[in-house]
């Protein structure tokens, strides 16, 4: 009985098997067979269509680059431009001997070893259709002198391309940035059929954060070529999806009269619209002349770039971070009313000193002798530290973090360029995780003014200028104002939803009639600058110690001018009223921010408000 | 009365006791023989291309006899710690693995660096095989999801490195082992539906890399620049082949450099170019003599577990061919499947032959072990 069910099982499970190895070979024969149909298909059929297009490939796909968009300020003026160019490039499968030729064209142009070089590297990348460059820009007399043997050099050939040019030179080099070649390593993450006959890419500020926009997508087209190579017809042109054009929402003009500000001071200077966080003016000084980037500048020339003590490639605005200093003031003030730890009558006696409960160790005010009985209004226009020290230490670092945090502080910006750094806002949690530490009380007193751990950014500081411009809306700074987007594209930097600070109004106005009195009162730290204001200008000034330095070229210099003075910083919004610009000016050493800081703000804030 | 023991012809003999397979060897054989051809033309006419090559068929044809000498009985027993073994190597590789042209697929061993994935091409139908021979056929819907994870965990984990072509080839070895073991049609349709329904998922986990060779194997002409330009290069090759071909050599694409990787993936075009529709017909009618052989040893086993594994084993050796013929001739999408025993590279010629061995083994202990061994 046992052994039948089992033998019949045998059985069935046989021919199920059976049954499936037929199904498989039957599954084989009937995809074979579509294989066989489709290489008849191909070597049968359309055998004299592909035997025409193999004739050595006769038919030729050149790539056509797309013409990049251009960079335009609010008022039109444009920023990063195109010009036509003559270039020398060479067809690989054209020339026959390669080395022969190289040798003869370096006598007729007098190429360098550089650019051989880099043609090499380029060679190497490219397969069959690609024309590689030899140099991108000849001049008439090249032009002339190559036309002439052009017979000679069977596979090189003048092409009419488009590059670069950035007609403000270094006003605009750190925020639009500028395009250089594409490096090999860049190269690994293009897409090909985007980037062929490209031969530049962005490389910083806007042109590199909008690249892919800017560079829009590479269109080709099919030649007939005779058997030398040279073009006879155009058989069929899909054209190239051109760039797309960026509308910034900076002001040359404005970023020019800041320039000019900053002059003769390392520094920065950044001016934002607070409803939009649109920027208005971002200079980084000194800067650059992008223009030679474009071509491939020279190691000589980079290299006294690169170690010029004052760090002209840096760009301070997003990557210079600085403590603060009394410039948290306004910000400290609106922390401790929101917890409750002071009220805007309440008095604090300041002796010119602190002293923490059981400990002899004293902080200093920078006022010697004290500013005797201060409130917050007084507190702020005066700059008193020990008001500043007292009150963080009723808040506690923790507390501190937390609404600085709010504003932006050790936190990124979330600006439309690449490369921006955070700064730092300590807590104790983060020194025990990044020095392994505890947090001491004293360390409270030093961020309550802005100094010891605290680091922020220029770009920080007139954002967070802007929130409290704002009453406590938040934005987030852009450079790009508006753009005209193809449909499929998805916004390349949508905008982060961030929560807003509840301010309460008679906060906010106690803090900011202390920042006008910062400006306009006689006791004020910035009073040089109200003269000829025909509006109130909110503004707090700050000197950052340089006790830690960070950069040692700087430091070396400091040592040779034995001058190891402060960094003056200057925030501010105006009209104090219904602010329209915030802006944060820091100019390294130079001492007080009231008398150095201050103007260069004002000068800015004038032209803008005059402006419109 | 005394029987007489069965006595093997004696020509045969010493290959019996080597336990190879005679007809398959001499399919093999002819195939690296067309591939030493190819290769030279399609690697720059250079001979150490091809020595190189003769070298490491040389290594695998080792590997295989090597494996031919193990009975059934105990690649059977070794099937479940092999295929955990290659599970708990994919997940290293994603811990410690090397990276290289943006894929991590390689453990370094110190003195090799090796590829976890390739042994799971064999220790998969191994595994499912093991799994279900020792089940009744057809298995129920228990076993078969059981055996649907088992092949699921190792495809993603190769499928994550990113490598989609081994995960499909990995994916369709083990389900080729659940179609043998004769798995209910209706089944087999809900599956495919199910399959068909969660491809919108799969394609929102792909690479950029990934959906661009889908798109562009849909119409490879929308971008002649990019990703496309493989698939018409290759069809140019082909095509321009016509009938007769353009004489060894003579393949004016693949020598110009209009063919990508012509010695590896693309090896098929070189090959169409040059020898016509005539040398592609050959060329398949060396893998039907091959896989009629191997078809032959499928039918002849005894017990479940030979015939599962033989039958996936077969089957899979024909998806490898038909996957990367269907992508050079352009009616698939490209993934890097190199086409087997043709294209350069030891890695994957190792694999396949292990396999053989597998398939040698099964043929070679069923037939003339028992009368040797028993009693």
């Amino acid at each position: 009985m046992n052994l039948d069910l089992n033998e019949t099982d045998h059985f069935r499970e046989n021919k199920v098997f059976i049954n499936r190895i037929v199904a498989c070979v039957l599954f084989i024969n009937i995809a074979t067979l579509g294989l066989v149909v489709r290489l008849v298909y191909l070597q049968v059929v359309g055998h004299a269509h592909y035997s025409n297009l193999a004739q050595d490939n006769r038919v030729k796909i050149s790539p056509l680059p797309p013409t990049r968009g251009m960079i335009i300020d609010r008022n039109g003026d444009v920023l990063a431009n195109n010009f036509p160019t003559y270039s020398l490039e060479v067809f690989l499968d054209q020339v026959a001997d390669l080395d022969a030729t190289l040798t003869e064209l370096k006598k007729l142009l007098n190429l360098s070893e550089d650019e051989i070089d880099r043609f090499n590297t380029l060679r190497r990348r490219h397969k069959g259709f690609a024309a590689i460059p030899l140099r991108l820009q000849l001049s008439e007399e090249e032009i002339a002198l190559f036309s002439v043997r052009m017979p000679h050099f069977p596979g090189v050939e003048i092409q009419r391309r488009m590059l670069r040019t950035y007609p403000y030179g270094e006003l605009t080099a750190h925020v639009v940035g500028y395009v250089g070649r594409i490096s090999e390593a860049e190269l690994q993450n293009l897409d090909p059929s985007v980037y062929s006959g490209t031969y530049h890419i962005g490389k910083s500020g806007v042109e590199k954060a909008y690249e892919e926009l800017l560079h829009g997508k590479a269109g080709y087209q099919e030649v007939e070529t005779n058997v030398q190579g040279r073009p006879i017809s155009v058989l069929g042109q899909t054209d190239p999806q051109p760039g797309t054009d960026l509308y910034l929402s900076l002001d040359i003009g404005l970023q020019k009269t800041a320039k000019d500000a900053l002059r003769g001071y390392s520094g920065a200077l950044v001016a934002i619209e607070p409803s939009s966080g649109h920027i208005l003016a971002m200079v980084s000084n000194p800067s650059f002349d992008p223009n030679p980037f474009i071509q491939g500048i020279s190691r000589t020339q980079f290299e006294s770039l690169q170690n010029s003590p004052d760090r002209p490639l840096y760009d301070r605005v997003l990557r210079g971070i600085y403590p603060p200093g009394s410039t948290v003031k306004p910000f400290m003030a609106l922390a401790g009313l929101e917890y409750g730890q002071i009220t805007v009558g309440r008095r604090v006696n300041c002796p010119g000193f602190f002293r923490l409960p059981g400990s002899d160790h004293s902080y200093r005010d920078w006022k010697s002798g004290g500013h005797g009985g201060v409130d917050l209004r007084l507190a702020i226009t005066q700059s008193c530290d020990v008001y500043f020290y007292q009150l963080a230490l009723r808040l506690g670092i923790d507390r501190m973090n937390h609404y600085m945090r709010r504003f932006g502080f050790g936190e990124k910006t979330g600006i439309d360029i690449d490369g921006e750094k955070a700064g730092i806002y300590p807590s104790s949690e983060w020194k025990l995780k990044t020095r392994k530490q505890a947090w001491f009380p004293g360390e409270t007193l030093i961020a309550g003014i802005g100094q010891g751990y605290v680091q922020a950014t220029p770009l920080q500081m007139a954002r967070a200028m802007a929130i409290l411009a704002n009453k406590g809306k938040v934005v987030e700074p852009r450079v790009v104002d508006h753009m005209q987007v193809p449909a499929d594209t998805e916004e390349p930097f949508p905008l982060h939803k961030s929560e807003d600070i509840p301010i309460p109004p008679g906060d906010w106005r106690a803090v900011v009639d202390a920042m006008i009195d910062v400006v306009h009162s006689p006791r004020g730290t910035a009073k040089g600058i109200a003269g000829g204001l025909t509006y109130h200008i909110a503004g707090k000034t700050g000197t950052a110690q340089v006790f830690s330095v960070r950069q040692d070229q700087v430091y070396k210099r400091m040592k040779v001018t034995a001058k190891l003075k402060d960094h003056a910083w200057f925030v501010a919004f105006a009209p104090a009223e219904s602010p329209r610009i915030a802006i944060a000016v820091i100019a390294e050493n130079g001492g007080h921010g009231g008398s150095i800081a201050a103007p260069m703000a004002k000068a800015v804030i004038q032209q803008y408000l005059k402006g419109r | 009365m005394e029987i007489p023991l069965y006595e093997p012809k004696s020509s045969h003999s010493w290959l019996q006791r080597l336990h190879i397979d005679l007809p398959l060897l001499f399919g093999l054989l002819l195939l690296s023989c067309v591939a030493f051809v190819v290769l030279f033309s399609a690697g720059g006419q250079k001979i150490d291309i091809v020595l190189r090559q003769a070298g490491r068929l040389g290594l695998a044809t080792g590997i295989m006899v090597a494996i031919a000498q193990i009975h059934p009985r105990h690649i059977r027993l070794y099937s479940p710690p092999l295929y955990l073994l290659g599970v708990v190597l994919l997940a290293a590789v994603h811990i410690f693995g090397e990276t290289s042209l943006g894929a991590t697929r390689w453990l370094n061993l110190g003195v090799v660096r090796f590829q976890p994935s390739e042994m799971v091409k064999l220790t998969m139908p191994m595994m499912i095989a093991w799994f279900l021979a020792s089940q009744p056929m057809p298995p129920t819907l228990r076993h078969v999801s059981v055996a649907g994870i088992l092949i699921i965990v190792p495809a993603l984990l190769i499928a994550k490195q990113p490598d989609l072509g081994t995960a499909f080839l990995v994916f369709t070895s083990g389900w080729a082992v659940l179609f043998l073991s004769g798995l209910s049609w209706t089944t087999i349709l809900v599956l495919a539906v199910l399959g068909g329904s969660l491809l919108p998922v799969l394609w929102h986990f792909m690479h950029g890399y990934q959906r661009d060779r889908v798109l562009m194997f849909l119409n490879p002409e929308s971008d002649p620049l990019g990703r496309g330009y493989h698939i018409i290069q290759s069809k140019i090759a082909i095509g321009s082949g016509g009938v007769f071909g353009k004489g060894w050599l003579n393949g004016s694409q693949s020598h110009l450099d209009f063919l990508p990787e012509p010695s590896t993936d693309f090896v098929f075009a070189v090959l169409a170019e040059e020898f016509g529709l005539l040398g592609c017909l050959g060329l398949l009618a060396i893998y039907l003599f091959i896989l009629a052989r191997c078809f032959y040893i499928v039918v002849q086993t005894q017990d479940k577990y030979s015939r599962l594994l033989s039958g996936a084993l077969t089957l899979t050796f024909f998806v490898y061919v038909f996957v990367n013929t269907g992508m050079v001739i352009g009616i698939l999408p490209v993934v890097g499947v190199p086409l087997p025993l043709i294209s350069y590279g030891g890695t994957s010629m190792v694999t396949l032959l292990a396999g053989f061995g597998m398939l040698m083994s099964i043929q070679t202990h069923r037939k003339f072990q028992p009368p040797l061994e028993s009693q």
